[in-house]
């Protein structure tokens, strides 16, 4: 038997359901590419909330900002191409705040450190002691696996199922 | 009456099937040809044998997970970490009103060795309940030769990130991890890393698609990347989820391909509430005060991120924290 695997894209998604008697709220359900669909470029608007931990849907659209966290992120592409450019970070340099990327002025004094091409299904690690910089030609969107931060957007209403 | 046994105990062999039953404190286990009968001093249960199994690997594979594992309503363990509640009932209006519920706690090792020693006896060539039932065969029927080889896996866990050095590997062909059927339509290529002299070895990517797409078994994640205490979770899944899971926190699912049918149902009553349909790019919060079950018709790929903050059970169940995730403001 021959299977067809159902992948969504900015472009093309496939919203599920929720049937529940409950307050919905309590479910945060949302679409990752709905969200990045609505979102201006660069915004990290949190899909996911832990506590302090969150995961942030991202449309990455044209060459972004350069961020900085105190801690290893991680960023899997949903859609499209991104590439991240990284400079290495002096001590000194990297941010000392309780966590989450914060963004920085602009591209870092330090040395490059290279380039990872990703693209959808690929998982990219933002290492602690690195700034980097997402790019891509066309819309495509990342989750940024992170902690709750200065640059995390929070709009749970608009984005959410709610009663 | 005899002291409950504080571990396992083989109490005999059926002569017509060859299974060995057993017991521990004061619960016990014997299997036919087609099902699994649990007793405790006040009552006893039935499960299907291939549910049982399913769910008995996957518990000691887990090392007992997060919170509450439903065998089916009636039986299944809690996880306190360290120890490990079984219990009967215990979360059924109708046991519990009758009064025939039994939880018993065992330190965890004595419930792995148990659950072990069962999954062992019952299990014969042929089958794997951490397979696809497509991709098995079945456990009905009196006891063939003992399964061997790695029938009792447990998930690959990564300190860091998947693949780099040092830590857990990506699966691969060439270790044998072939692209399943169901994920035989996709191409999977590599992300490309360029870097500067100096700085070989610092970058990494993985096709984390791939790893998902070569896992040989189902509904049982492995960690591909961690954030101090945020985890990432990857599985493929296909049929059903063979337990219900009730968690001691809040947990979040994201689809990443097709689609998965979760049943919703209160935690402690298992009164049903609904349902959620998530399909490719959903994310839903599964929060601390339900249990879930997943039906999957064909073989997705789901991320589940977990709070792996150690005490955070014990915060959840004081009320300290609230049983669901979001504040909406």
């Amino acid at each position: 038997m021959a299977y067809k695997t159902k992948t969504g894209s900015l472009e093309s998604y496939e919203k599920g359901v929720i049937e529940l008697n409950d307050d919905l709220r309590k479910y945060a359900f949302s679409n990752i590419y709905e969200v990045a669909g609505k979102s201006a470029p660069f915004e990290r608007v949190a899909v996911v909330q832990n506590l302090e931990y969150v995961a942030e849907a991202v449309r990455v659209e044209g060459d972004g900002p350069w961020y900085a966290a105190p801690h290893d992120e991680f960023a899997i592409v949903m859609d499209g191409e991104v590439t991240f450019r990284f400079i290495k970070l002096a001590d000194d340099q990297v941010p000392g705040h309780e966590g989450g990327a914060v963004q920085l002025g602009g591209e870092p004094n330090g040395p490059r450190m290279g380039k990872v091409v990703a693209r959808k299904g690929h998982q990219v690690l933002l290492p602690h002691g690195a700034a980097y910089q997402l790019s891509a030609a066309s819309p495509a969107v990342a989750l940024v696996q992170t902690v709750d931060g200065p640059v995390t957007v929070k709009r749970w209403t608009e984005i959410c199922e709610t009663n | 009456m005899d002291a409950p046994a504080q571990k396992i105990v083989a109490t005999g062999t059926d002569e017509s099937t060859g299974y060995d039953s057993f017991r521990l404190g004061g619960f016990t286990f014997a299997r036919d040809e087609y099902f699994a009968h649990i007793g405790w001093p006040k009552g006893s249960h039935i499960i299907e044998i291939d549910r049982f199994l399913r769910a008995m690997v996957r518990d000691i594979g887990w090392g007992f997970f997060y919170g509450w594992i439903f065998f089916d309503d009636i039986f299944g363990t809690t996880n306190h970490y360290g120890t490990v509640d079984i219990f009967a009932g215990s979360y059924d209006a109708g046991y519990k009103a009758q009064g025939i519920d039994h939880l018993e706690t065992f330190p965890a090792e004595v419930v792995a060795e148990a659950f072990t020693t069962i999954s062992k006896n019952w299990i014969s060539e042929g089958y794997d309940p951490l397979n696809a039932p497509l991709e098995t065969g079945t456990p009905i029927g009196p006891k063939g030769k003992e399964k061997e080889g790695e029938l009792l896996r447990s998930f690959i866990a990564a300190d860091r990130m998947l693949g780099l050095p040092g830590d857990k590997v990506v699966r691969t062909e060439a270790d044998g991890f072939s692209i399943n059927r169901a994920f035989a339509d996709m191409d999977f290529d590599q992300p490309e890393i360029e870097c500067e002299p100096g700085f070989e070895g610092q970058l990494h990517a993985i096709n984390l698609f791939d790893h998902i797409a070569r896992s040989d078994i189902t509904w049982n994640p492995s960690i591909s990347a961690v954030t101090r205490g945020n985890i990432c979770c990857v599985t493929s899944e296909e049929h059903m989820l063979p337990v219900i899971h009730g968690n001691d926190r809040n947990e979040w699912f994201i689809q990443l391909t097709d689609e998965i049918h979760w049943n919703i149902a209160d935690k402690n009553t298992g009164a049903p509430r609904g349902r959620v349909v998530m399909k490719a790019g959903d994310v839903c919060a599964m929060p601390a005060d339900i249990r879930h079950q997943g039906f999957a018709p064909k073989r997705s790929m789901l991320m589940v991120l977990e709070n792996g903050t150690p005490g955070l059970e014990k915060r959840y169940a004081s009320g300290e924290l609230k049983p669901y995730p979001v504040d909406f403001g």
